[in-house]
């Protein structure tokens, strides 16, 4: 079976004043219906990675790869036009803070009318039904106010989840969420990966969980990508995360302050210039 | 060393006033590190501000040392006595001024002498080196940021830190660093701590004790060992506890 | 350059003062240089200078010599760019309005940003009263157009080119107050003011210290984009005549000497036209360079 989203050696790079910069050096992954963890610190690629497959890598920065195909078709380096078409209908993307994605000067429910109208020309009535039926969905308790209010007048839990319901009404096959939660309260945050992780687990999508948090990824995803200077380290099920073998991946876990577990002095990730070029374990 | 008692503190003016702390008391023995948690909008980083004369709209009684302050003003004692590390290292150094200018300004404005030697030390104390001294913020990382304003906040020889969330902008690795850091930092100088955050594993680890916050009050204090445990006594501090444990999928 | 010099310019971390200030100029310079316009506008502000400098060395004739004999030459091998009413050589008229320029460029450059800067941010940071009268003030000086309040001032001071320079000096400086009180604003809440007020730094040293450096880049781009504005002022001002009084070679005064003969002797008011058009752009070139440089919020992406 062709998997939904296949990449292979994907490079992004930068020209800087002291010369290229590689955001990501040859990332290599395959997602199917499941719930992949891409995991890494700042600067680690991650987003680079999420934004490549999105195509909005911007000049000067060049993406390039042996492949990216969404279900068996390329989608590496489309001209923009087939790329908006895809973007959005196919694959979507949640990005960390509502505030910043959502339009402040129109109604939370005409974004969601237009952004669906745009991607399947139904009329208006039906989009408004979508759009209704999304934001109950995503457990608003009174859609129809919701759907009249500015984005200002929504929490920022609030806010994710009303993202969450405008990115998923075309019913793309894949979903990138770069940080849903970072932005968020635990309580709210805990709620919100509940209405993700039914919608996703509900429509069969292909979801890349794009997150710094281990713990979280841990819990929440299938299979987890660590990523450390635009490579992925390691690769295992999410559930062995806490047995990782990569000394990357176990100093991030160590270095973690836990409630169950007390230590006097917190360890501290001892960086090693070999984790740079080490080829992902397991590919080999 | 620090005593907050029935602390108000409000922005704006009826009727758009909002109340962000109400009537909140606690107080910080010498060489304790104290911690705040709550949610965002809790008011526990207002506390901070309000302690370190950064608000002016607030009543109650805050005494630091022994001593009470009052209003935004604050005594040349008072600089020396209490300093202030900042959420966001990003926006706490001033874009165009080098790591050696906030130093030495800092430390002629605390009136210290033999300035070279002091910088000297203040970066070695914090982990940088003297090879730090003339770098730029856009030079440094944030973990290096962050230790510069540890370093700043450390050149008044203060007894009392006010940790605005030092380590939510930072990433895992670095975090521990920072901790660790401040942790040595409590230690050799026997300093007092008031640490706001909304980690609550980063509070276990560094605070022996702690307040919950809620929309403006405190609705609970306890010591790290029964948050390790679980052992609040009230409801919302439990579901809090519980909600940062994380994430556990339906099957 | 040398390579090593290079890198030590460059380097990320510096050992001493002067390496990082040095550094420091030499990155700005580099963004400044990957500007091709803006160091086009360099160059010929840079000939400006020369040219006013040198000016008795350069000028083929004495500019003020009148020879009726010669009047309303078209340009020509013995008058470049030919000769105006009464005579006068007009390349040799615009070399030495140069210098009048650069005076006039330059002494409203250093009046007009320095009361804007001073009334801006001392309105931003101090807020309150003291904001809502110095903002009341500026807002009087917008309500006129800027050319209007000028020539209401020369009139009450007087033609001449000192009293025109004054009067455009103490009419420009509002935008400029708007625009450090709007910096201000967003300083004064800023992390590293809480900070250094937290080691006990007083309202003037935060305001010099701190916010002014921050307000400065920004109205430096702004001064720079204006200046063409400025001259264009300065040349209406000539032209009505108000500003030079003859025979001061003054580029707008020139202007305003050619107009009767627009249609029959082109070049008397073509020329100087020309040499303000140049020199505004040179500025609007440069203006735009330096935003690069120092105001990385806007251009560069």
């Amino acid at each position: 079976m062709t998997p939904l989203l296949s990449v292979r050696n994907l490079r992004v790079a930068f020209p800087t004043r002291s010369g290229l910069f590689e955001a990501v050096r040859g990332v290599s992954f395959e997602l199917g219906r499941e719930r992949l963890g891409v995991v890494g610190e700042s600067g680690s690629g991650k987003t680079m990675t999420g934004r490549a497959i999105l195509g909005l890598v911007r000049p000067p920065g060049r993406v390039d790869a042996d492949r990216m195909a969404l279900s068996g078709e390329s989608i590496l380096n489309l001209p923009e036009r087939r790329m908006r078409r895809l973007r959005g209908a196919r694959i979507s993307m949640v990005m960390q803070d509502p505030k910043f994605s959502l339009n402040p000067v129109m109604t939370v429910g005409r974004q969601i009318v237009e952004g669906y109208r745009l991607h399947t020309g139904v009329s208006r009535a039906q989009a408004r039904d979508k759009a209704l039926e999304m934001l109950a969905a995503v457990q608003i308790r009174d859609p129809e106010r919701v759907f009249h209010a500015y984005p200002h007048e929504v929490s920022g839990g609030m806010g994710q989840r009303i993202m969450i319901a405008m990115m998923l009404a075309p019913d793309p096959e894949i979903l990138i969420a770069d940080e849903p939660t970072s932005a968020l309260d635990v309580s709210v945050r805990n709620e919100v990966l509940r209405i993700l992780d039914r919608l996703v687990r509900e429509r069969g999508m292909g979801l890349i969980f794009i997150s710094h948090d281990l713990n979280l990824v841990a819990q929440f995803c299938d299979r987890v990508l660590i990523m450390y200077a635009g490579r992925v380290v390691e690769e295992l099920p999410a559930r062995d995360l806490h047995a990782a073998r990569h000394p990357y991946t176990q100093g991030l876990l160590n270095s973690l302050p836990r409630l169950d577990r007390p230590v006097e002095r917190l360890a501290v990730l001892q960086r090693q210039a070999g984790w740079r070029d080490a080829p992902p374990e397991g590919a080999a | 060393m620090l005593t907050v008692e029935d602390l108000d503190v409000w922005f704006g003016h009826p009727p758009e006033r909002v109340d962000a702390v109400k009537s909140a008391s606690f107080a910080v023995r010498p060489g304790e590190s104290f911690g705040l948690v709550g949610e965002s909008g809790s008011g526990k980083s207002t506390i901070l501000r309000a302690i370190a004369g950064l608000v002016d709209s607030w009543s109650g009684r805050i005494e630091v040392a022994g001593e009470a302050v009052a209003g935004r003003r604050r005594s040349r004692g008072f600089h020396k006595t209490v300093q202030m590390v900042f959420q966001d290292p990003y926006a706490s150094l001033h874009p165009r001024h080098s790591v050696d200018r906030v130093l030495s300004e800092t430390l002629r404005l605390q009136g210290m002498d033999r300035i070279d030697a002091r910088i000297a030390r203040l970066l070695d104390q914090v982990g940088l080196g003297q090879g730090f001294r003339f770098r730029y913020p856009h030079q440094l990382s944030g973990g290096q940021r962050q230790r510069v304003a540890i370093a700043r906040a450390l050149a008044a020889e203060p007894r009392l830190l006010l940790l605005d969330e030092p380590t939510s902008a930072l990433d895992v690795s670095v975090q521990a660093e920072i901790l660790n850091l401040l942790a040595d930092i409590r230690a050799e100088r026997r300093l007092s701590y008031v640490l706001v955050s909304h980690d609550l594993a980063v509070v276990a680890h560094m605070c022996d004790r702690l307040a919950v916050m809620r929309a403006g009050r405190i609705v609970e204090e306890m010591d790290a060992a029964s948050l390790r445990a679980g052992a609040a006594q009230g409801d919302y501090a439990r579901a809090l506890i519980a909600a940062s444990a994380g994430y556990v999928r339906e099957s | 350059m040398t390579r090593t010099t290079r890198a030590w310019l460059l380097s990320d971390a510096p050992q001493t003062r002067r390496q990082a200030r040095l550094g420091a100029l030499y990155q700005g310079w580099l963004t400044f240089r990957a500007n091709r316009l803006a160091m086009v506008g360099l160059a010929i502000l840079v000939l400006l200078v020369l040219v006013a400098g040198f000016a008795p060395w350069i000028a083929p004739q004495n500019p003020y010599a009148q020879n009726l004999a010669q009047r309303l030459q078209p340009p020509s091998a013995q008058h470049w760019l030919g000769t105006d009413a009464l005579g006068r050589d007009i390349l040799s008229r615009l070399i030495f309005g140069s210098r009048i320029t650069l005076f006039i460029v330059g002494t409203v450059a250093l009046i007009a940003p320095v009361i804007g800067l001073f009334v801006g941010t001392v309105a931003g940071f101090a807020g309150g009263w003291v904001d809502q009268v110095l903002m009341r003030i500026t807002d009087i000086f917008l309500a006129f157009p800027k050319l209007i309040l000028a020539l209401a001032f020369v009139a009450a001071l007087g033609p001449g080119i000192g009293n025109a320079v004054l009067a455009l000096a103490i009419t420009s400086w509002p935008p400029y107050a708007r625009l450090a009180r709007a910096e201000t604003l967003t300083i004064r809440r800023a992390d590293y003011i809480a900070a250094a007020r937290l080691q006990g730094a007083g309202p003037l040293r935060l305001l010099i210290g701190h916010v002014w450096p921050l307000c400065v880049s920004s109205l430096i781009v702004r001064v720079a984009l204006d200046m063409a504005g400025i001259i264009l002022s300065a040349a209406g001002l000539g032209f009505l005549g108000l500003g030079a009084q003859p025979p001061m070679p003054e580029w707008g005064a020139m202007i305003s000497d050619g107009r009767s003969y627009i249609l029959d002797f082109w070049w008397v008011a073509a020329m100087p036209g020309l040499a303000i058009f140049v020199v505004s752009l040179a500025f609007n070139l440069l203006g735009d360079g330096l935003r690069d440089v120092l105001d990385p919020r806007g251009g560069r992406e």
